[in-house]
């Protein structure tokens, strides 16, 4: 066996889908702190932006993010048909155990192509003004270095009720995505034996539920005013 | 509980052969006692049948007492029906009512063909286990008993993942029609004793591309098939099987070139 066939067949396939998958839960919680600076005030923000924004190992981490999106989503798409093609003939009758096994680890693909959607509106909003057509307002840092003003960008975004609630959907979306793709991933890797299981179980359901919770912050809090 | 008699609408999948196409019949079948299993209800409704001068409906079946992996039907949208942990032999009719509609069908994946009605054709699984379900050792006398010492807590999962019967009930209940409860099972209940221990990689790989050569999806982590297991083999069998992969990819000892 060589490297191509190992991560073809189909737990090497998952395997991709996994370490993808934990890498973009990683940048996650980069992305999350780095915004959570919104909260202290709009010079940290800035700052952490121009920081993420200027430093060049981090612009060419960027690079392997999108690589790695893009990966998880051609893998993934291509995993959801291939799987649905080993059933011609489908049920006439379904009763699944909805206790055991709850909606969102069967609507995976579903709930990615959610995210997607949300990605492309998120990325049109922020990455492309900030990082490729530089149409921007500038504002100085107290530092003196001149920097754009995303958190102005932010405010402005977010001005609309219904951009807000795209953006609630699409954090709902990550949300129940990774309610199950954190832990997944994991037995994926074979993380789960019986003595992390349950702590991993926990630890993704936590991990997911403060992230996404500071992500669905934002835009209300720049809708309402809360934070200036 | 009180014994009763109840009367009930069957809907079964009828097909001639693995290329035809298959249908729903439906059947009344009477005087149906709560104290009969399931398979013996469908005993009296093919008796019935035999004296209408009609062909019975096939169905696997074997022991009849819930070990041997035969029985296969899928009932009101669950594997081997609604209860837990259990065979369709062991599923008894004091579940249903009088005037109950039951739906079977057969397993339904594309590497279990349906053979006729609700028999399904499973040497797939004859096939995972002959690429890697076994120890490559000469058997010689045997050993004495505990003469290699093995741990409770491994001698116990290595048991309970060796419960496996082989029903399919896991590629059934499977969104993907995965086999990899079932292939995890048997890895497993190898790997995890000294005997089976030297071969656990290449094991894994090997068993892992006989499951896709048969045409099985891959696993999703959903968990239906643990909850359709008649046996209740545990997903940890799965993450045991994928660290055994992992560590073929990555480690020594996984290929067989």
């Amino acid at each position: 066996m060589n490297w191509k066939h190992y991560f073809t067949t189909s737990v090497g396939r998952k395997l991709v889908m996994g370490f993808t998958g934990l890498f973009l839960v990683l940048f996650l919680l980069v992305h999350c702190y780095v915004n959570s600076m919104i909260f202290i005030s709009r010079n940290a923000f800035n700052a952490a932006a121009d920081f993420m924004g200027t430093t060049v190992a981090i612009r060419i981490m960027e690079i392997g993010l999108f690589a790695g999106i893009i990966l998880h989503i051609i893998q993934g798409l291509m995993l959801a048909r291939m799987n649905k093609a080993k059933r011609s003939v489908g049920y006439a009758t379904n009763a699944t155990n909805t206790k055991q096994v709850p909606w969102y680890s069967r609507s995976m693909t579903l709930l990615g192509t959610l995210v997607m959607l949300f990605l492309i509106m998120h990325i049109s909003h922020f990455w492309i003004p900030s990082r490729i057509t530089h149409d921007l307002n500038a504002t100085k840092l107290p530092n003196g270095v001149e920097t754009h003003d995303l958190f102005q960008k932010m405010l402005d975004v977010f001005q609309s009720p219904l951009v807000v609630i795209l953006y609630l959907l699409g954090v709902a979306s990550l949300a129940f995505h990774l309610f199950h793709g954190f832990f997944s991933a994991c037995q994926t890797m074979g993380f789960t034996s019986h003595k992390y299981k349950n702590f991993l179980k926990g630890f993704g359901i936590v991990f997911t539920v403060i992230v996404c919770l500071l992500f669905a912050a934002m835009p209300i809090s720049m809708y309402m005013g809360w934070v200036a | 509980m009180e014994h009763y008699s109840m009367n009930l609408t069957l809907k079964v999948w009828k097909q001639k052969n693995t290329q035809s196409k298959g249908h729903f019949e439906t059947f009344q079948v009477k005087n149906i006692s709560s104290e009969m299993s399931f398979l013996e209800m469908f005993d009296v409704l093919n008796e019935q049948l035999i004296a209408e001068g009609k062909e019975p409906i096939a169905f696997d079946h074997d022991c009849r007492e819930g070990i041997c992996g035969m029985c296969s039907m899928y009932i009101n949208g669950r594997a081997h029906g609604p209860w837990h942990h259990t065979t369709t032999c062991q599923l008894h009719m004091r579940e249903y009512k009088d005037g109950d509609t039951i739906v079977v069908e057969p397993w339904r994946a594309n590497a279990f063909p349906v053979i006729k009605d609700l028999v399904v054709d499973r040497q797939a699984f004859d096939r995972i286990i002959q690429a890697g379900g076994y120890i490559s050792a000469n058997t010689g006398n045997a050993v004495d008993a505990n003469s290699i010492p093995i741990e409770k807590h491994k001698a116990d999962e290595a048991f309970a993942a060796a419960a496996c019967i082989g029903c399919g009930a896991c590629v059934a209940a499977c969104p993907n029609a995965s086999a990899m409860l079932f292939l995890s099972a048997k890895a497993s209940h190898l790997s995890l004793l000294p005997q089976g221990d030297p071969e656990r990689k290449i094991r894994a790989v090997n068993m892992v591309e006989q499951m896709d050569k048969e045409g099985f999806g891959s696993c999703s982590n959903i968990g239906l098939c643990e909850a359709s297991c008649p046996k209740g083999i545990s997903l940890e069998n799965i993450a045991r099987l994928n660290r055994e992969y992992l560590g073929a990819v990555f480690g020594e000892g996984g290929d067989n070139a």
